[in-house]
Formats: structure tokens, sequence, C-alpha cells
């Protein structure tokens, strides 16, 4: 709340020092305009950014980082019976505390004796620190505030250079932005291998990747029973690479021939309509195509099988017959079929521009030749297209292996070593989401081997992506 | 006499090569047949997804209603505190009434027909003799859902052929519905409750607001980071930025992030947003912040081509009359690749509202019955609210998850409509 008095305070002061400054200059002019170096507004922009950038940035960041400032002040002088708490307890003892402090509910542990008493005072501290670092933060502000229009108002004067000065302030806004994209990567990195290294503390990294049983069961509390856990990602890596594969299967040819179709038979008439219908099954959401899986050709494909298992039994492939009698909902094939419908788009539209860019006079002199058209893309077009499409296809492959609803929705959890298209696998994706939904502690191996998980797939798909965005570069520069 | 002179070998080598001629034009006509078919293969898909979603959604929005008087009994409702009277009951006893039925001491008729009758009526009461104690003694008529399973049965998709014991209402249920049908006390019409109400355990109680309003607030986050930040990105990138080590690796960065998995961007919420800067877990904040950085690079994308396609021309006119670079951009460069930025900003906020995978990761998980007190309280989003529903077994509840995805579909034609409108009335060509 105060935050926000303080900004719109902020707002308001940096305005006023807008008009000042302006009125400022354009009294110096005396009548002269001309004799400004920039347009008056620039002066006033300049001052009113001293005023407003800096305290805002303070006061922004105070509110972003002042309650983990202030849960850490809480944790320096813990009292000897909170000490004596597991670290478990103690985070729930502190979070109690700081519901208490600020309005919100405390869990329903109940303190008696001295941890009560140390639970009251912590939260009067909490009160206190969170008071402080507020009013602290607002009183910072001013300062930088009044400091800024102490430096910036003096200089407005007709010669100063108040345009260049302002568009160096927005030359710092620009960089500022362009930087956050590579903070994102840093975040994601560094996230990333962070959580992980904690997880390869507890499961050594080549039992991870070269394991072959994935059971990642760990007791909640310690007097809890339960196994140890296994974390084998190979049946994991197996079941993405499965499903991958059927993905592609349905995906490529069907997504190849479509673009071919399309940049080199279809009439102009057909290319709008048959586009725009693609590109709306390229924006269907993913857990939309989960739902479809789920619910239609899930089922569908199983009383598919069964049926033809109820022929088959009794004949010579009895034991195939009663193999698909019992094939499940959650196969492989439903979730790679169902992918490979949702990558078609994807595939004929890269392939497409790809098809595109291949010089026009390359298929005119295969034409004069005397080859059909059918040739001449066959011989010509797509030896000349080849390198971009194969990128092409692996985006498509990166786009299936990090592809998370339609597996979650279609495809099992059991972590099965097979490529049983009828069997039910389970893909990296899944753990991931089966792993962190939900309540999680966040130090046991189980919740830290998604992260394990994750880098692996980060990993693998940035692999992809450098190679095929590398592909279509060398082979883009070619013909231009 | 040249007729003759025409070698018998050279007319083998015409009919050979007719002959390879027909296998050759029978060869371009295959090869065309399987482009056709390619495009019909995947346009039918197109086809059986919709159609199987509206197939299995539209019931949803016919909803089934009763109306009942019901005697508000002084001796059963204490006026002093009306919360602890059981108004189901007298509910279930006000509809055999209507029944002719008998109750019989164990009470297992009224037992049955609240299990047909939604709870809400219930409430409805409560809710009524709260706001007024002095309709105790008198008789009110409420109107309220059927419970789903016998709208389900109204609909089509519990029938009477199916034996008692495989479907969840036996015969008397289904004669009891019949005889109220038959005497005007269960209307149907548009269900509008399905639009105005949150989320809920009861099915035929259920509905997307909470889910709407949530989603709103998401996109709201996501577009006021993800728009100027990548705009200005992208502007600097392509108009300012010398070409060096630095902006090749900016460039390179932002085409390896839009291909970054969605599921990764969750990851990084979880652990930087949640675990380190504290913001509240499964709040539009925190979703809106993993949307914004995963819509980013998209727009920065579509903003660099939307201002690589103003010609240098207008660059160089404004140069010369004076402008400084700044102001070149921002008054011309930037205005006229409006268009082209805002087609790019529509459609990806369009993908960051059917996004659930990174959504799932950061608690949009949970249960949210109501709609969402701000940014940073408890919130889900429609297709997180598909993803739930899908996963709840009553029946009930698979309508309503392809209504739910037939509400998110209309709201992401309707922005792609307006991306393509801006385009056509704002495009320019040079």
């Amino acid at each position: 709340m105060l935050t926000w008095i303080a900004l719109t305070a902020l707002l308001l002061f940096s305005i006023a020092t807008y008009m000042a400054a302006r009125r400022r200059v354009v009294a110096a002019a005396a009548g002269k305009p001309t004799s400004l170096h920039s347009l008056p507004g620039y002066y006033g922009t300049y001052a009113a950014l001293w005023v407003g950038v800096p305290a805002a940035l303070l006061v922004l960041l105070f509110a972003m980082f002042g309650p983990r400032l202030e849960a850490g002040v809480l944790r320096t002088d813990p009292p000897a019976a909170v000490q004596a708490l597991t670290a478990p307890q103690q985070d729930v003892f502190y979070n109690d505390a700081r519901a208490i402090a600020h309005g919100g509910r405390p869990s329903e542990t109940i303190y008696d004796g001295a941890l009560k008493a140390a639970l009251e005072e912590k939260a009067a501290q909490s009160q206190r620190m969170s008071r402080l670092i507020e009013y602290g933060s607002v009183g910072l502000a001013a300062i930088l505030a009044l400091a800024g229009a102490f430096v910036a108002y003096p200089r407005v004067a007709p010669q100063f250079r108040a345009r260049n000065k302002v568009e160096g302030w927005i030359a710092g806004l620009f960089i500022a932005c362009s930087v956050t994209a590579v903070l994102t990567t840093i975040g994601i990195v560094a996230s990333l291998v962070w959580e992980s290294w904690r997880f390869f503390q507890a499961v050594p990294i080549h039992e991870f990747l070269f394991g072959t049983e994935w059971n990642p069961q760990i007791a909640m509390r310690a007097d809890q029973f339960a196994g140890a856990g296994a974390f084998g990602a190979v049946p994991l890596f197996v079941g993405t690479f499965l499903i991958m594969l059927i993905a592609m299967i349905v995906a490529a040819p069907i997504g190849l021939f479509s673009a071919i179709y399309l940049s080199e038979y279809a009439s102009s008439l057909t290319r709008s309509v048959v586009k725009p219908l693609l590109e709306i099954l390229a924006g269907v959401p993913t857990v939309v195509y989960g739902f479809f899986a789920a619910l239609t050709v899930g089922p569908l494909f199983r009383s598919f099988f069964n049926w033809i298992g109820a022929q088959l039994v009794g004949g010579p492939l009895d034991a195939l017959g009663q193999y698909l009698m019992q094939v499940q909902n959650q196969m492989a094939l439903v979730a790679g079929a169902v992918m490979g419908i949702m990558l078609i788009p994807f595939v004929s539209s890269l392939s497409d521009d790809i098809i595109n860019a291949v010089p026009q006079s390359l298929r005119d002199g295969s034409l004069a030749m005397g080859a059909t058209r059918s040739e001449t893309i066959k011989k010509v077009v797509l030896p000349a297209a080849l390198p971009g499409i194969m990128a092409a296809m692996l985006l498509a492959v990166s786009r299936a292996i990090g592809e998370t609803m339609i597996v979650t929705m279609a495809a099992g959890l059991q972590a099965k070593t097979t490529l049983n298209p009828l069997d039910t696998v389970t893909t990296v994706t899944v753990q991931i989401v089966t792993l962190l939904t939900g309540d999680q502690e966040f130090d046991s191996p189980k919740t830290l081997s998604a992260f394990g998980l994750g880098l692996t797939l980060f990993v693998v798909t940035l692999a992809l992506n450098i190679v095929a965005l590398r592909i279509v570069q060398k082979y883009r520069e070619q013909y231009d | 006499m040249t007729d003759a002179a025409v070698p018998t070998s050279a007319q083998a080598l015409r009919h050979t090569v007719e002959a390879r001629l027909k296998k050759r034009h029978a060869q371009e006509m295959r090869f065309r047949l399987y482009g056709r078919l390619a495009i019909i293969v995947a346009l039918s898909f197109l086809a059986l997804l919709i159609g199987r979603i509206v197939h299995q959604g539209y019931s949803t929005f016919v909803d089934y209603r009763i109306s009942v008087p019901v005697y508000l009994d002084p001796a059963r409702i204490d006026a002093a505190d009306p919360t602890g009277a059981n108004y189901d009951m007298m509910v279930a006893e006000a509809v055999l009434d209507k029944l002719d039925e008998q109750d019989d001491e164990f009470g297992r008729k009224a037992g049955k027909v609240m299990s047909i009758m939604s709870n809400d009526l219930g409430f409805q009461l409560l809710d009524q003799v709260r706001a007024d104690p002095s309709l105790i003694g008198k008789t009110v008529t409420v109107t309220g859902p059927l419970k789903s399973d016998a709208a389900l049965y109204f609909k089509g998709d519990i029938q009477r052929a199916t034996p008692q014991d495989l479907r969840k209402l036996d015969d008397q249920q289904l004669d009891w519905l019949d005889k109220l049908q038959a005497s005007g006390a269960v209307s149907s019409g548009f269900n509008i409750g399905f639009l105005t109400r949150s989320d809920s355990t009861e099915p035929e109680q259920a509905g997307v607001l909470g889910a709407i309003v949530g989603s709103a607030m998401m996109l709201l986050v996501t577009a006021l980071l993800a728009v100027p930040i990548g705009v200005l990105a992208a502007t600097y990138l392509e108009e300012f930025a010398p070409k060096n080590r630095w902006t090749d690796l900016i460039e390179v960065n932002i085409n390896n992030l839009a291909a970054v998995p969605s599921i990764v961007y969750g990851l990084l919420g979880l652990a930087v947003f949640i675990n380190w800067l504290a913001v509240p877990r499964s709040s539009p904040l925190v979703g809106g912040l993993v949307l914004a950085l995963m819509a980013l690079p998209t727009v920065i994308i579509a903003t660099r081509s939307a201002l690589k396609a103003v010609p240098p021309s207008i660059r160089e006119a404004a140069l010369g009359v004076g402008a400084s670079r700044t102001q070149t951009v921002f008054h011309h460069v930037l205005p006229l690749a409006m268009p082209g930025v805002m087609t790019g900003a529509i459609l990806s906020l369009a993908h960051a509202l059917g996004e659930t995978a990174p959504l799932l990761m950061i608690g949009m998980v949970s249960f949210v019955p109501g709609v969402p007190e701000g940014l940073t309280g408890a919130a889900t989003v429609l297709p997180v609210q598909v993803f739930i529903w899908e996963n709840a077994s009553e029946r009930g509840f698979h309508e309503r998850t392809a209504a739910a995805i037939m509400v998110l579909l209309v709201f992401m034609i309707v922005m792609n409509l307006a991306a393509i409108l801006v385009r056509r009335r704002f495009e320019r060509r040079w």
C-alpha cells in the first residue's frame, strides 16, 4: 500500500519537475526559442528522468526483495527452542511467524511453552522489520528523488544538450530490454544447473543417465517406510524417443507432401484456403490435443485393437490375439499419433518456406529439359531443399521431445523400456509434471530429479535447435 | 519416299518413348495425388478434432432446471440459526409431494431424490431465509439445476435400455424424472450458469467464469511485460545495435529461446520466481511473468521483421531533415511498423493463452472455487481448467471439458481474427 502511495507521489513530483524545468528553460530563452539547443520538452524530460527513475527503481527493488531480506534477517538469531527443531520444522516455524505478522493464515502446528514465546517474539520482529524496510525504502527513495532534482535542475540552461542526454537514457532502456532475453537464458541455465547439481549429489550422474530403473519413490518423512527410489532415466528416454518416432512417422510424410503440393501444384485459391486452415491446426492449444487423444483417439484405438485381437483369438495367431485384447488406452501409439497431427502444420509451414526459397531458375531449367513437374520436384527441388528440410525435421523432433500436455494426458506413468508402440510408456516431460504438481518438499531427490530431467531436455532440444538453425542459415546464404 | 526411309528402329524408339511417357505421366499423377491426399488427411484431422469437441461439448450449453414450491416449516428451521436446517431434505420432500410418493421411515426415497437434484436448491433456500427470516412458515418456489446425471438422462447419455446396475440412476429415478418433465416442473434452456459460475466439485454447478477472469488477468500481466520489452529490444537490435560479438550473441540467444520447450519455462518460474523471489504460487502474477518470458522471443522476432519491412528511404528522409536517430525511430519507423508489431504481439498472446504445461509447474492446478481476488491470489486459467476437468471422474465433467475447450477456442479465434483484421486494415505495401 505504502509502495503505491510512494510511487504515485513520485510520479506527481516528476511531472512537477518536468513543468518547472521546461518553464525555466523557456524563460531563460527570453522569447528567442532558436537559442535553445533542444526542444523545451527535452529539458523537462531530462529533469523528470533524474527525479523519477532512480527512486522508482529503488522502491521496486525493495518491494521485490524486501520479503526475502526480512525472512533472512528473521533467521539470523534463532532462540534456543527453535534451534532444537529440525530444518523443515524451522521452515514451518518461520513461515508461521511471518504469517502471524502479516495477517496471513499460519499452519495448524501447535506451539507451546518456549516455542510459543519465540513465535510471538519472531512475529513481532518480522512486523518491525517489514515496517522498517517499507519506510526505509520510501525514505531513501525520497532522498534519491530530491538528489536527482538537485543534480538535474541547475543544469537546465539553453545551451545544455538536453536531447542527447535524454537519448542516452533511452539507449540505456533499450539495452536493458535486450539484455532481458539474455537474462532469461541465464536464469534457465542457472536454475536448471543449480537444482540438478543438488540432485546429482544425491544420485550420481551416471546412474541417472544410464540407469535402467525409474521409480522415484522416496520417504516424505524420515520415519516413513519407503524404498530408496531408483533414478535411472533410460526408460524415460526410450519412451520419449518412441513417441517422438511415431509422431514423426505421422507428421513427416503428411507435412512434407502437403508443403510440396501447396508450393508446387496448388492454385493461389487453394493456397489461400488451405494455409489458414493449417494455421488453425497449428494454433489449437496442446491441451486440446491432449483431450482429443485421451477421450477420442485412445478409446478408438483400443477398441480397434481389441476387435482385431478378438478375431485372432483361437486361430494360428492366438498369442497375438490375447495380447491385443489387453491393449490399454494409454498406449504409446495414441500419444504419438496425436502428437504427429499436431506437428503436421509445423513441418508443412517450415518445409513450405524452404521449398519456396529454392530459386525458380532451377525449376525452369529442369522443366525446359522436358522433365515433368514431379520429376523436377524429385530430382531438382527436393535435393536442393534437402538440408533445409532436414533442419525442419530436426526442429519438429525438438518440438516433439519437449511437448508436454499430449503425453501427460494420453500417455501412461509406467516407466518401461520398450519399443512396442502398443505398450504404455512414459516420457521425460510427463515425469517432470508428475514430480512437480501438488505439494512438494524441495529438498528430496524426488523433486530435484525433475530438474535433472529438465536439464537433459533443455540440452537435447538446444543442441537440435542449434544444429537446425545452423543448417538453415548456411543453406539460406547459398542462394542469397 | 521419306516414309519408307524411316528405319524400323526409330519407330521402335518412338514406341518406347511413348510407353515411357505414359508411365512418366502416370507417375506425375500419382505424385500429385499424394500431395492432395496429404492435405485432405491434414484437413480431415482438423475437422475431426473440432467436430468431436463440438459434438462432446455442445450439450453443456443446454441445462435442465427444476422448480419446486417448498414449504419452509417453522418447526424445522430455527429462525435464530437458519444454517442448521436440512434444506436439501425439505426440497426432496417437496419433490416427493409433487410426485405423489410416500416416503418410507428411513427416508430412502428422499435420498434418491437428492441424488437427482443439485444441492444448489438447498443453498438457495438458505440464502433466501438468511436474507429474509420472515419467509419461514411460507412457501417459496426455488429453481435450480438437476444433478448432472439426471441432465445426462434428458440429453440421452444415460439410457433406459442400459441394465439398471450399469447406470447411475435406477428405474424409479428415471420414472420420476419423466413424471416431473411431464408435469412441467422441469424446464430446459441455455445454460447461462456455465458462463457465470466458477469451478465446483459438482459438475452441474461448475462454470468457467473464474478461469476466464484468471486467464484475462494473466494475459494482462504477460502483455504489459512482453510487448513493451519485446518491442524495445527488437528496435534496439534492428535499428541501433552495432554489429559485434555481443549483439550476435543476443540474436542467437533469442532464436534459441523461441524453441525452448515451454515446460522448461515452468521450471524456471518455479526455481526463480517462486522459490527465490517468493512470488505467490498459483497467482496470475507468476503465471503472467512466466508466459511473458516465453512470449518475449516471438514478440521480438515479429517486431524485427515488421521493422525490416519499413523501407530505408523513410529513415533517410527523417535523418535528412535533421531528426536524430531516436526521433527517426520513434516518430517514423515504429509507427509505420506498428500494424506488423501488433499482429505479432496478438498472435503470441493467443499462443500464451493456450499454454498449459509451464503453469502446471507453478501450482496452477489447484482447485479454485471462485473468481480470483487479485494478481497475487490463487487463480486458475482456461487451459488448466480443461486439464483439471479432464482428470475428473464424473461423466458430467467430460462434456464440460469439451465446452470449456469451445470457450477457449472462441477466445483464440477472436484473437486471431483481430490479428488478421489489424493486418488487413493497416498494412502498407511499399
